[in-house]
């Protein structure tokens, strides 16, 4: 289907493009606008009045705005995995071939299934669903929740993944100016001229706010052209920067501000490969001013929501801006002034104008001048119903006196209704900001207080209407904003002339009574978004809700995409009314961010896929990946996991890697150690305090295995520290800790103990660390480093050696995490592929093997050497593992004092044993809770968990270590671990060390 | 049985190197050019400001006063040093500077509070430049780069998307240098690439 296009277009005017037609689809019908029309004012355009269906009633629903506070006019907007839900025609920018569809519509716009619940809506009053979907319980899940599913819910998420980029920019500035209306332009431009960096981020696709739909003039030129001026000479300004398409949609502590920059929405799905589609900009702003500008107020009378029913500055900005003949015979249902420029437009645009029903009894000049422009006014009257169902067909007037209605009336014909009910301020970002509100009862809005940040308010989002004061307003803000960031002296620029329009005050009409008690016949919508009513609002009252926050979250009023912005005074307004309460008495509601809704997209950016986190290899990666190894995700760094030959699995290749060790000589890449150096006279002093053990009486050239505690004595981190002279020492830790390590020693230097002389330097990356280990480890190295005395009386084990290997300088740590004979070979990190290659080449004749972090678990593991994080979680003490040895009764240290408080020193605490499973093929699964008996009546008492679990080919068997409650003084004993699926497993309790007791084969 | 010799210079390998020629085709001048500057000489140095001996000493050592002043350079020749701390500051010099730098502060610190080492290997150093390259970073970096805020011979540690950087400018066009860890280098040039990337298409209109 086709329908012929802008059929309902002036004969010329606006900002479209005439020359720039474009085709684009709504709901299947293929319609034609113009470049620069929005989607709402093309639909318009082509005489679309009825765009949506009401969330709960399913009632047709026109356009009622013309921006971001557009409750009705949401859409899907393009198919597949760039569909996007919820979109405000209003805000969508034309561009060929767009296609969109109406939400809330099943299965079409027209046909609605879901109207039947207009039939019903006398039951569907607020709380409802509270009320009947309550019991019986059992009919939830199939019944109630499937249907409310179906017919809930606003538009579709995308369920293909999103081929779009997004990204995200950060940005200062002296002044940030929000909105590019008159006066976020005068305050731009007063800011800017000081030289101030001014950023000027505005929501629409140009900048000009009300100006452009305006047919006011300033210092004697069309407001448009003033617009173009005020643009070029920003431009001209090095240091300011205008963004259009650019929402401000968050206002955080300290001036932080965030915004959402559609770069490339309005040139249709795809059509910028290479640009990201959305740009996320967090600014941080010296000063802030916000110039968002005021959201017309619907009137609240009965069906109120008919298609062709929209603010009066809706209906001005559509004719004026867009050109659009929004109808042939228009009613203006006003209670201020304001809705007088629609009748202007209205007029200019040769569109008849059946009457101007005005609240006021005095309706002031503007009236005056209507009538004088042949317009019926009729004063003292409202709008108490209206006819048609797809589009309004006409009204009812009716005196109103007191809240009163006169008995009878008359009956007006039209297909066009502009409504305006008077002003809202956008406070949102000025709430977000931590402002309060208060209310002017002069002007019946809510108006920003005290900034409660570097801020400031102008125009009509402070309350200030007419578009000289507005001008003012915005140039003392942008001059004062740059003055206080430290440019210019402040001086206030002149204010263009503008022509002075003689005003009348507004009228507080809040509920305008409908031809039958409220909830009879009509609604009385306040919320369009969430259909909630007049009706709904008093019935809470009634119920008991006093709070505006439980009216709020009892009849959703202001609880859609919208957060409210057309409902929240006027529901505040009639809640207090009902009530007998001043508005102020009653409060408000607190806006919190996003303004308008943000994709998850832009929140995202890049940080997708291989950008999401960090991956850390180590210089030798390259050689891992080309051998085939699998890997594993330590922290960041991908380490490798195992090295499978051809049609092994991991347990094959493991088994292989642990007997080459064990028999042969096995090679691992250590290189993600933490290493720090540390130097000065008391660095032995200081590690004595840091470490359980002693180490300012090590001799130089010598290791030792050290632990750390945290204050709770709990531990902490465990390494192998040498000492490389009188006041050098070289510190390794564990993979995992190596950064938390380093804060931890420079916290204690420069908080607790700033008298010491010691200074540590991180060095982790300055070297490639390759341990090779297995009974020809000792044979490699004399092949490796014919200079370096290897036999064990030179080079004893816990001790460490500088000199050649392979033509480099090197640190050799005879050290072992295996239980074999083992020298951890230390380059700098350029070299270390380069070294590892010389052990693969010089090893070959050893059968060298490779072997990953499983082996290496598994092998330490037969030793019962502990793993940090594993065998340890932050409430493990260094006595719990069995560890007495390491710990000095003689000296002080970091968590000592904690070691004895009657919890770390009770006697049934969980403790470090071995477990051999009764079955020995059996792998206790890593974490299994371990219980004293099998069977019996839950809760059974739980002795402990098993901290790692293995199959070793070395022992012929599977084995376990678990911390136990008094595991020690259980040797010997069964327990059971209950296994998922009911099984249960039994293990006999033994000392945590498998193999080599003794210590012969790393010692040798 | 030394069979296999390694030579120190010519079997190194920097972190980016088999990035090199990805990067120079991510690079494009007249917007923004990453480039890896590998093997620099890199001492960290710790040491008291107020400690008169320290700094003479390190005068003598190195032929420069160490900058006092919160995130500012000192250049004197081909060696320059960074302010990372109150007491802590990265000397940079050309590739091979090392063993003889630290011999000589070695030489000039005996029997002062000090510490000296070689960082040579800790981290890389990738050059961006170009007039794009302030924008590049602002995509992954919330601090201030703007000319009024910071410039050449000044010096930070921060993070630069999800990486821990030292960053130098060291020119108005801008030029930067990002002193990175190793291991974080390959997922750094390729979160730069990534953000320069659009800076070779048509801009947007």
């Amino acid at each position: 289907m086709t329908k012929p296009m802008g059929s309902h277009r002036t004969a010329n005017g606006g900002r479209i493009d005439r020359s720039r037609p474009l085709s684009f689809m709504f709901d299947g019908v293929t319609y034609g606008g113009f470049a620069g029309d929005t989607l709402a004012s093309a639909l318009l355009a082509n005489g679309v009045h009825l765009v949506g269906r009401s969330f709960k009633y399913h009632r047709p629903r026109g356009v009622l705005t013309a921006g971001a506070d557009e409750p009705n006019a949401l859409v899907q907007l393009e198919r597949g995995a760039r569909t996007e839900p919820n979109l405000r025609a209003t805000q969508v920018e034309l561009y060929q071939g767009l296609v969109a569809t109406s939400v809330n519509a099943w299965p079409s716009l027209t046909h609605d299934l879901g109207a039947v619940n207009q039939l019903l809506s006398r039951f569907f009053v607020a709380g409802f669903y509270y009320k009947t979907f309550m019991r019986p319980k059992v009919l939830w899940d199939r019944v109630y929740e499937p249907f409310l599913r179906r017919m809930a819910g606003l538009g579709r998420a995308p369920e293909l993944p999103d081929p779009d980029i997004y990204d995200k920019m950060h940005v200062h500035c002296d002044v940030l100016v929000v909105g590019a209306g008159p006066a976020g332009l005068a305050a731009a431009l007063a800011a800017g001229r000081t030289g101030a960096r001014v950023i000027l981020m505005d929501e629409q696709a140009e900048a000009g706010g009300s100006l452009l739909s305006s047919a006011e003039s300033l210092d004697g030129k069309p407001a448009p052209d003033w617009v173009a001026d005020a643009l070029a000479e920003l431009a001209s300004l090095p240091a300011v920067r205008v963004l259009q398409r650019t929402s401000v949609f968050g206002y955080y502590d300290q001036n932080f501000l965030c915004a959402v920059e559609r770069r490339t929405d309005h040139l249709g799905p795809g059509a910028r490969p290479g640009l990201s589609r959305q740009r996320l900009w967090h600014v941080r702003a010296a000063r802030v001013v916000l110039a968002t500008g005021a959201h017309e107020r619907p009137l609240v009378f009965a069906d109120n929501d008919r298609p062709g029913v929209m603010q009066a500055s809706a209906v001005a900005t559509y004719v004026r801006r867009f050109g659009v003949r929004l109808g042939s015979r228009a009613v203006i249902f006003t209670t201020n002034d304001s809705a007088y420029d629609a009748v202007d437009a209205l007029l200019a645009a040769g569109i008849g104008i059946a009457a101007v029903v005005d609240s006021r009894p005095d309706p002031g000049p503007r009236a005056e001048a209507a009538r004088a422009a042949g317009v019926v006014v009729h004063a003292g009257c409202v709008v108490a119903a209206t006819h048609g169902t797809r589009r309004i067909t006409g009204v009812e007037v009716r005196g109103c006196e007191g809240g009163v209605l006169a008995p009878a009336g008359l009956r007006l014909s039209c297909d066009l209704l502009a409504i305006s009910g008077g002003w809202s301020p956008a406070v949102h970002l000025f709430s977000q900001s931590q402002g309060r509100v208060r209310w002017d009862e002069a002007k019946l809005c809510f108006v920003p207080g005290e900034a409660a940040q570097a801020q400031t308010s102008a125009g009509a989002c402070n309350g200030t209407f007419g578009l000289g004061a507005v001008l003012a307003e915005g140039l003392a803000a942008g001059a004062s904003a740059a003055h206080l960031a430290g440019f210019g002296d402040g001086a206030v620029p002149a204010t263009p002339a503008v022509a002075e329009v003689a005003a009348a005050p507004g009228d507080a009409l809040w509920l305008v009574p409908g031809l039958k008690p409220l909830g009879r016949a009509g609604k009385h919508f306040v919320d369009f978004q969430n259909d909630v009513t007049a009706f709904d609002i008093r019935l809470a009252a009634r119920e008991g809700f006093e709070s505006v926050e439980h009216v709020k979250r009892y009849t959703t009023n202001g609880m859609a995409t919208d957060q409210g912005k057309t409902s929240n005074v006027n529901g505040l307004a009639i809640l207090a009314d009902t009530l007998g309460r001043a508005i102020p008495e009653v409060g408000t509601t607190t806006f919190r961010a996003p303004y308008t809704p943000v994709t998850f997209g832009v929140m995202a950016g890049r940080d997708l896929g291989e950008m999401l986190d960090p991956v850390r290899t180590t210089p030798i990666h390259a050689w891992h990946v080309a051998r085939g190894a699998l890997f594993e995700d330590v922290g960041q760094w991908k380490r490798p996991w195992y090295f499978p030959l051809a049609g092994e699995d991991m347990h094959a290749a493991v088994r292989r890697e642990a007997k080459a060790v064990r028999d042969g000589l096995g090679v691992l890449d250590a290189s993600t150690l933490g290493k720090i150096e540390i130097r000065g006279r008391d660095a032995g002093v200081f590690l004595d305090r840091i470490y359980t053990n002693l180490f300012s009486k090590l001799g130089i050239g010598r290791c030792r295995y050290g632990l750390m505690c945290k204050e709770d004595g709990m531990v902490f981190d465990d390494g192998v520290t040498a000492r490389l002279g009188p006041d050098h020492y070289y510190m390794t830790t564990t993979t995992g800790g190596a950064a938390r390590v380093l804060d931890w020693l420079e916290d204690y230097l420069q908080t607790e103990w700033p008298d010491l002389e010691v200074y540590c330097t991180s060095v982790t990356e300055q070297w490639s660390t390759i341990a090779v280990s297995g009974p020809r480890a000792r044979d490699l190295l004399a092949d490796l480093a014919p200079g370096m005395a290897v036999d064990p009386e030179s080079f004893p084990f816990l001790s460490m050696r500088e000199g050649m290997v392979a033509g480099l300088a090197a640190r050799v740590f005879r050290i072992s995490f295996t239980g074999e004979l083992s020298y951890e070979i230390n380059v700098p990190s350029h070299l270390g592929l380069a070294m590892w290659q010389a052990v693969m080449a010089a090893g070959a004749r050893h059968g060298i093997t490779p072997y990953g972090t499983e082996t290496m678990h598994l092998l330490r593991a037969e030793k019962g050497f502990i793993i940090i994080g594993q065998e340890t979680d932050g409430t493990v003490t260094p006595l719990d593992l069995g560890m007495d040895w390491i710990v000095s009764k003689q000296k002080d240290f970091v968590g000592k004092r904690s070691l004895t408080r009657s919890d770390t020193a009770r006697a049934d605490r969980k403790r470090l044993v071995g477990l051999l499973p009764e079955d020995e093929g059996e792998v206790l699964p890593e974490g299994a809770q371990l219980v004293e008996m099998a069977g019996g009546t839950p809760p059974v008492p739980m002795l402990g968990h098993v901290t790692s679990s293995y199959w070793s080919p070395n022992l012929g068997r599977s084995f376990a270590l678990a911390l136990i409650k008094g595991g020690p003084e259980r040797l010997g004993q069964i327990v059971f671990a209950p296994l998922a699926g009911g099984r249960t497993v039994k293990a006999r309790i033994v000392e945590p060390v498998f193999l080599d007791r003794e210590g012969s084969r790393q010692n040798g | 049985m030394a069979d296999v010799l390694i030579n120190p210079v010519a079997d190194r390998l920097s972190p980016l190197e088999l990035l090199r020629v990805t990067l120079a085709a991510a690079s494009d001048p007249s917007q923004v050019a990453i480039r890896e500057l590998p093997f620099l000489c890199q001492i960290a140095l710790r040491g008291s400001p107020g400690n008169t001996l320290f700094m003479a000493a390190v005068q003598k050592a190195l032929g420069l006063d160490l900058p006092v002043k919160a995130g500012s350079v000192v250049l004197a020749g081909s060696v320059r040093a960074l302010w990372l701390g109150p007491d802590e500051w990265l000397v940079v010099a050309p590739d091979g500077a090392a063993p003889a730098l630290l011999s000589a502060l070695a030489a000039a610190l005996e029997g002062v509070h000090a510490q000296a080492v070689d960082v040579s290997a800790n981290r890389t150093v990738i050059a961006l430049e170009g007039p794009r390259a302030a924008e590049v970073l602002a995509k992954g970096l919330t601090l201030d780069l703007h000319p009024r805020a910071f410039g050449p011979g000044r010096v930070t540690q921060t993070i630069l998307a999800r990486a821990a950087v030292i960053l130098e400018q060291t020119g108005e066009a801008p030029a930067y240098r990002l002193y990175v860890r190793n291991s974080f280098a390959t997922y750094l040039a390729s979160w730069l690439m990534d953000a320069a990337a659009e800076y070779r298409l048509p801009p947007l209109c």
